[in-house]
């Protein structure tokens, strides 16, 4: 089924006699895979409103993701959280959507400054699992004007209604960038001078590093953006900081590597992705002992390349923070959930939120869990 | 405003009911008196006040939990309170409610700069939080003007703003867990000490929900190294309409500024009678804040000030040292005080495209002439977020409904052109009636089933946000339970 309008898809929906697997352009197979009849939102293109002297763009959700960054582009703006491509690390092919980002809540390595995709949502239309059309927040910055469903659709993976408009706060993409890089620093010293960039003044915009354990390769990388004289005088200022933990070096850089998680593509092996509290993420990774590392968020964002079937929540044991299974077989996944599981109280308030958005439980069931 | 008539078979056990809570709470936690119960009779919305049941100040999570067990077990309604400045009335009282104040739960319990967090709890005022981590180059973004004053608790309920968001956003953008304890007692965790939380994004749901949905008790929040420095510059315009056109280049233009404040001429002449901040006399006056080393900021400012220029300002002031910058900000920070000097004042929050400024104050200045009742404008420019102070007298009759009618057209009007009924202080029993007019029934339906969810007998502070009539076949099934 591919709506091409809200009120098909609204119909479309209500007159649904079993699950739908909601799909924006099926790059990003992240969780459980769903049963039932594809429904695709890939009809639903657009931009609504884009108003650049306001920060302001209004897009309908099936519109690429590629068409979303041009036009964002001509006006010298971007999107603030600089969502990652799933595609060369899942296998997939096919075209992202920009609703497909939101549902996933994706967010590449700004997200350690400039917030996560959820923080730059400031509206959403979406049709419920009762066939019902809502609005939620809008398109100004500031609006509290009743609950904010929208940090909650960010996120859903379509289980609690499907997105047909989004809105964003964009920012001006500066005119300048600069990385600094340290070659062969330890996994612990590496988050110690990324946590000591981040907290300077400097507005460290990107921290990431990779260690190919077996390879003995290690690079940490730093990134800072604005206007060319500051960024200079940043970089400079941020070598200087950190020469206590190594010796830094302005480079060129794809941060895109980083962002698409590059150097787990084409290795066949299970991906997880932590989210923890960065100084705890070295005796993690130590505790997993994984094929391949990647560190993003300054620590925060930690990338696992693990063999195939390993039960890595069962390796780490209690952590601060959780783990996802972003790469896998289905029977593994299957075994292990995808999403880490949450505290009974948690799960009863998720569990409620899905029996109210979709009390037939038709969109995407099981997905999450 | 009109609020639901109190449950009289919870009046009439007030007895047992204070009994139960002073077996879970030390004495002096537990206010039944009438003569104490006043201080809790409003919020910094001073015009609707009521005494409450009875009020708490619990010291512990635990505590907390003990009594909205007490409280659900009961059916007594709880309203939770931080300090009370909500101008919203979302704090605000019924006869039949316990107030749950988290004032007494104010430490630190946790600072962590290499992860750059605070875990406090959430009785801590806002700039407090700076307090305790600012001696290490470190502070809390979210600045509301009432800072000295209001509660963590209180921010996160309202998902609070201030003049720095437009660069380092709201409370929303700055919490990275909560401990919330249900209506039913039981204690959740939500997020932590890290950057995404997993599953369905609660915590963001959270903030934001005005004590209808849970008890804040702790929250750990991210905490961001200070600039180098600051710099402000003020500059005057002929007209609002080139002033917003103004703010809407600077923006254009690719430079972020931390603080964009706009001030009209009523506003400007009462800040200078109260002040006396040196501030050109026109029509339309912005501050302009950029941050940074020396350096990035002159660059920024040559930025901005070239842009002003092609605007023909009737003054351009760039601060050359730190007595000027304060002096430029005196005026604005003294603005809602000079304001109280001169008048009684309502203060609206409603948000609007930037783009629609210039139409926006227009057709305020024409509902000002139409209602008799002066206007002031001030707010954060770089977001759309207004704040047009609507002058009455308060002891004239029939001002205040004057100036309340007033105020809806003016947030109808920002409904109209695109915006939001309000953008940093809440809906609280304020807004609660106009909630139909930015969305249909069935996007206040969803909301209210997020509500049902948390809090199925409708306990939590339940006569706000939604409009009475709304909400009344949820309140009324409690009732009838009873
Ligand atoms: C061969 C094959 C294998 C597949 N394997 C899997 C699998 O392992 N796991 C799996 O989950 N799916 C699987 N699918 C289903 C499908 O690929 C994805 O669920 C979905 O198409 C992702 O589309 P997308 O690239 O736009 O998604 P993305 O755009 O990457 O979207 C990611 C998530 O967001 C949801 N989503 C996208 N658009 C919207 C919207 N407008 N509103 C609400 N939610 C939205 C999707 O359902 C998905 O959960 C498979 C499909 C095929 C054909
Ligand atoms: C002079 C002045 C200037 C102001 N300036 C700004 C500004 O610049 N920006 C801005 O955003 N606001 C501003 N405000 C409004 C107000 O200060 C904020 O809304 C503030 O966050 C309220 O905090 P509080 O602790 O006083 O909360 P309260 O007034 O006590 O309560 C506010 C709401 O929070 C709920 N609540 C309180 N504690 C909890 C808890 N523990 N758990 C769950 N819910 C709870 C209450 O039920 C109520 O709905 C201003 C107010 C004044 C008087």
């Amino acid at each position: 089924m591919q709506p091409q309008t809200e009120t098909e898809l609204a119909e479309m929906i209500r007159a649904a006699p079993g699950p739908l697997a909601i799909r924006g352009g099926g790059t990003r197979p992240i969780g459980t895979p769903p049963a039932g009849e594809a429904l695709s939102v890939a009809g639903l293109t657009g931009v609504s409103l884009y108003e650049p002297g306001a920060l302001t763009l209004v897009v309908k959700a099936g519109t690429p993701l590629a068409e979303v960054e041009a036009v964002l582009a001509d006006e010298g703006q971007r999107l603030p959280f600089e969502p990652m491509d799933h595609r060369a690390l899942l296998g997939t092919k096919g075209t992202p959507t920009i609703g497909g980002v939101v549902a996933a809540n994706v967010s590449g390595p700004r997200r350690v400054q400039a917030g996560a995709c959820r923080d730059s949502l400031i509206g959403v239309r979406y049709v419920d699992g009762m066939g019902t059309a809502i609005k939620n927040g809008g398109r100004v910055m500031k609006n509290v004007t009743g609950y904010d469903l929208v940090k909650l659709m960010a996120g859903s993976y379509g289980t609690l209604g499907v997105l047909t408009e989004v809105a964003f706060k964009v920012l001006p993409a500066p005119g300048a960038t600069a990385t600094i890089r340290a070659n062969g620093l330890d996994e612990a010293t590496a988050v110690r001078a990324m946590s000591a960039a981040l907290g300077s003044p400097f507005e460290v915009n990107g921290a990431a590093h990779h260690s190919d354990r077996h390879a003995d390769q290690a690079v940490t990388l730093l990134r800072i953006e604005g206007f060319s004289e500051s960024v200079a005088y940043r970089a400079n200022a941020l070598c200087e900081l950190l020469k206590p933990y190594g010796d830094w070096q302005v480079a060129e850089v794809d941060w895109s590597r980083f962002r698409d998680v590059a150097p787990f593509v084409g290795q066949p092996s299970d991906v997880w992705r932590l989210s923890v509290k960065p100084s705890d993420a070295p005796g993690l990774v130590a505790l997993a002992d994984p094929l391949d590392a990647l560190f993003d968020w300054g620590g925060g964002l930690v990338w696992l390349r693990v063999t195939e079937g390993t039960d890595l929540r069962a390796d780490l044991g209690r952590f601060a923070g959780h783990a996802t299974l972003i790469r896998a077989a289905d029977e593994t996944k299957t075994r292990l959930g995808v999403f880490h599981p949450e505290p009974a109280p948690l799960a009863k308030i998720s569990d409620g939120l899905r029996a109210k958005f979709d009390p037939r439980g038709i969109l995407n069931p099981g997905l999450m869990g | 405003m009109q609020m639901p008539e109190p449950n009289t078979s919870i009046l009439a056990s007030k007895g047992r009911i204070v009994a139960r809570l002073q077996e879970v709470l030390p004495k002096a936690a537990v206010i039944s008196e009438e003569s104490e119960t006043r201080a809790y009779e409003c919020d910094a919305l001073t015009a609707y006040r009521c005494p409450p049941l009875a009020a708490v100040l619990p010291s512990t999570t635990q505590e907390v939990s003990a009594v909205l067990r007490i409280c659900h077990e009961e059916g007594v309604p709880v309203v939770p309170r931080g300090s009370g400045t909500s101008l919203a009335g979302g704090a605000l009282p019924t006869a039949d409610c316990v107030i749950l104040g988290v004032a007494k739960m104010n430490a630190v319990l946790e600072t962590d700069y290499d992860n750059r967090f605070i875990r406090v709890q959430t009785g801590r005022t806002n700039l407090s939080v700076t307090g305790a981590v600012e001696e290490n180059g470190f502070f809390y973004a979210p600045d509301p003007s009432s800072q000295l004053a209001c509660a963590i608790a209180g921010n996160i309920a309202m998902n609070s703003g201030g003049a720095h968001c437009l660069k380092y956003g709201v409370t929303t953008n700055n919490l990275l867990g909560a401990t919330v304890v249900l209506m039913d007692g039981t204690v959740v965790e939500m997020g932590g000490a890290y950057l995404d939380a997993g599953g369905l994004d609660l915590l963001g749901v959270i903030c934001g929900s005005e004590g209808q949905l849970g008890v804040v008790t702790e929250a750990t929040l991210r905490i961001l190294p200070k600039p180098e420095g600051a710099r402000p510059v003020l500059m005057g315009f002929a007209s609002n309409e080139v002033a917003g056109e103004c703010v809407s280049d600077i923006i254009k233009a690719g430079v972020l500024p931390v603080a964009i404040e706009f001030m009209d001429r009523p506003c400007i002449e009462a800040c200078e009678a109260f002040a006396h901040a040196g501030y050109p006399m026109c029509e339309a006056l912005l501050i302009v804040e950029v941050e940074g080393s020396p350096a990035e900021i002159d660059e920024q400012l040559g930025l901005i000030l070239q842009i002003a220029r092609r605007h023909d300002p009737v003054e351009l002031r760039e601060s050359q040292s730190e007595e000027e910058s304060a002096r430029i900000w005196l005026g604005r920070k003294s603005a809602f005080g000079a304001m109280g000097q001169i008048n009684d004042y309502m203060c609206l929050d409603g948000t609007i495209p930037v783009t629609s400024l210039p139409l926006v104050l227009r057709r305020i200045g024409e509902l000002s002439k139409q209602y008799g009742l002066g206007v002031a404008n001030v707010f954060h420019a770089g977001d759309g977020n207004m704040h047009p102070l609507i002058l009455f007298d308060a002891n004239k009759p029939g001002d205040l409904e004057l100036c309340e009618a007033m105020g809806a057209e003016i947030l109808r009007l920002c409904v109209e052109v695109g915006g939001c009924l309000t953008g940093e202080h809440g809906v609280g029993i304020e807004k609660r009636d106009l909630m139909v007019d930015q969305f249909d029934p069935l996007d206040m339906e969803a909301q209210m089933a997020v509500k049902d969810v948390f809090d199925p007998d409708w306990l939590l502070n339940p006569a706000k946000v939604f409009p009475l009539a709304s909400s009344e076949a949820r309140r009324a099934t409690r009732m009838a339970a009873e």
